[in-house]
């Protein structure tokens, strides 16, 4: 079993968001990158796959400037074999179809029998890589995968739908399969996870951009319109505040 | 075709963010003079064509092939695609839904056309469209913009149109006729189940305490629980918490948990993701405490405090007992 994993390096979740002067992307400066959450899971489907087989091989794919090898070497340190990095300049292609181009010319040599990916990338959110670079190369495709079985070729995936509902689903690999968040318990890198990493291989792949599809023409810090109190002072003053509004403006007993 | 309208079944009805998008499509219609039509799809076809016809709708095309009887990814592109061969419609609408998020990827690849996915606006100009959706989540908007050639895909997150200002009217229903090979879907699908087990049902709670990922750990959720008790609330999560395995998934509320209007709801270290927010922002009071200034349940609390919550929360359990 030969799996690809997509990973991307984003912003963490506490990171200052300061639009930078093109209006078009941040400053990176002050951001602390780190792997994007969902991926996580994905990465960590693809271990036990590969475990409960006793063989079998991942791969982390991942698009973005230099600097996100330092996620996929953390990938690699939790395991994955050996990864594939194209190369861009800057960070943001705000632009799924040329991504999932750029990752189908990269990976169509490799004839994987599965790719996962998470479900959505914490900064631009399309969520429809995994989807696309499936269809580009052929292969079924499923979304929101709370767990998955293989067997006889084929993988079958308890799919999330709304309102608390789930569904089977069954297709013949290979398969591009986005994962939900919360599907698996993501493993930590080991001590020795984390030296071995050093010495695995990463393939770098140029990048060549082709004509966009889609772009972002501005980046904005969205309007508040609601008008919210904000409780400010000591801990003991905003607790005496909110037993107030509590009791004598919410009315809750 | 102008504007195409696909609608999603909800226990035989039209799928609530459906309508929405109907909203958005009749009003680009009437600033544009364009005409809307909508699409059902598969065993509810009937039921929600009858629904979509008292809109103000041009055509109500209704697909019954067995092949799409149950929704799979692969029936619903090739449907879509076939229509959009035949009908060149310029705009093709959808609620952000699971089901959205699922195929519509797909037909994106299979078009070659963007997807301007999960947007809160949108708008045309000559030759370029503009989506404008929430990125680094929640917390910046961004203006999208495409120069392709139509038609352009659009997906709407849920609330960005009302559906209180749906125009009411009377279309024709068609028979729409498409045909496929069978081999085109390449995915067997069960039938939809729930999990069994634990039931809490939030949908009518009038006061809700409700814990994100900021609660730090597992062994701080008690302090939230004592709150609630202390109070008389209900007790409920974001999806991180449940994915952490510190609470139940029954507790959770969000697009795929539950959807509550309680008079208050208390968001404990709750960032305000959109996944959640669509769950709860009807809530009369939204009061939200939370260590990160920035952080988008802010722009939607009535009160919010910036602070620590393992500091103010046994301070103020204690005040209200």
């Amino acid at each position: 079993m030969k799996i690809a994993v997509l990973i991307k390096q984003v912003p963490g979740s506490e990171s200052p968001l300061n639009i930078d002067s093109s209006e078009k992307g941040l400053e990176e400066g002050q951001i602390a990158y780190v792997i994007n959450e969902s991926d996580n899971y994905a990465i960590e489907e693809a271990l036990q796959i590969c475990d409960n087989n006793g063989d079998g091989e991942v791969v982390i794919v991942s698009m973005g400037p230099q600097r996100a090898q330092k996620v996929i070497r953390e990938a690699l340190a939790k395991g994955a074999h050996r990864a594939i990095h194209i190369i861009t300049g800057s960070d943001e292609f705000a632009d799924p179809l040329i991504t999932a181009s750029a990752l189908a010319n990269a990976v169509k040599e490799e004839k994987f029998d599965l790719v996962f990916s998470g479900l959505q990338s914490d900064d631009l959110g399309f969520g429809q890589t995994g989807v696309i670079l499936g269809e580009m190369l052929e292969m079924s495709t499923a979304t929101l995968a709370m767990s998955t079985e293989i067997n006889d070729g084929k993988i079958r995936v308890k799919r999330e739908l709304e309102s608390g509902y789930f569904q089977w689903v069954t297709m013949t690999l290979p398969a591009s399969i986005s994962v939900q968040s919360g599907c698996n318990t993501p493993r930590y890198p080991s001590l020795k996870g984390i030296m071995g990493a050093k010495k695995k291989e990463i393939t770098e792949v140029e990048f060549n951009d082709g004509d966009a599809f889609q772009a972002v023409k501005k980046l904005y810090a969205p309007n508040n319109s609601k008008e919210t109190m904000m409780i400010e002072g000591s801990t003991d003053q905003i607790v005496e505040s909110l037993v107030n509004i509590l009791k004598n403006e919410i009315k809750i007993a | 075709m102008d504007i195409l309208v696909v609608l999603e079944d909800s226990n035989g009805k039209i799928h609530r963010l459906g309508l929405e998008a109907i909203v958005g499509a009749q009003k680009l219609a009437s600033s544009h003079n364009l005409s809307v039509s909508a699409l059902a799809i598969g065993s509810s076809a009937d039921d929600l064509s009858s629904e979509a016809a008292q809109y103000n709708i041009d055509r109500v095309l209704k697909v019954k092939n067995d092949l799409v009887s149950m929704y799979s990814s692969d029936g619903y592109t090739e449907v879509i695609r076939q229509i959009i061969k035949r009908e060149s419609p310029k705009y093709i609408f959808f609620g952000h839904t699971y089901q959205v998020r699922d195929f519509v990827p797909k037909l994106s690849a299979k078009l070659m056309k963007p997807f301007l996915a999960d947007s809160v606006a949108f708008e045309v100009g000559g030759d370029s469209a503009i989506s404008t959706k929430q990125m680094y989540n929640a917390k910046l908007l961004s203006d999208v913009i495409t120069t392709q050639e139509p038609p352009y895909l659009v997906s709407f997150q849920s609330a960005a149109f009302n559906s209180d200002n749906i125009q009411s009217g009377s279309a024709q229903i068609e028979d729409y006729d498409i045909s496929f090979d069978q081999s085109i879907i390449k995915t067997k699908s069960e039938e939809p189940f729930k999990e069994s087990g634990e039931e809490l049902d939030l949908t009518s709670a009038d006061l809700i305490v409700s814990v994100g990922r900021g609660i730090g750990k597992e062994e701080n959720i008690p302090l939230a629980k004592d709150l609630a008790e202390t109070i008389g609330a209900d007790l409920s999560s974001s999806r991180p918490v449940v994915d952490s395995g510190w609470l139940p998934s029954v507790h959770q509320v969000g697009s795929s948990g539950q959807s509550v209007a309680p008079k208050m709801y208390l968001a404990l270290g709750i960032s305000g993701a959109i996944q959640h927010v669509v769950g709860m922002k009807g809530s009369k009071n939204i009061v939200a405490i939370n260590k990160d200034p920035d952080a988008p349940i802010f722009e939607l609390a009535d009160y919010g405090v910036v602070g620590d919550l393992l500091e103010i929360l046994p301070k103020l359990t204690e005040a209200l007992k």
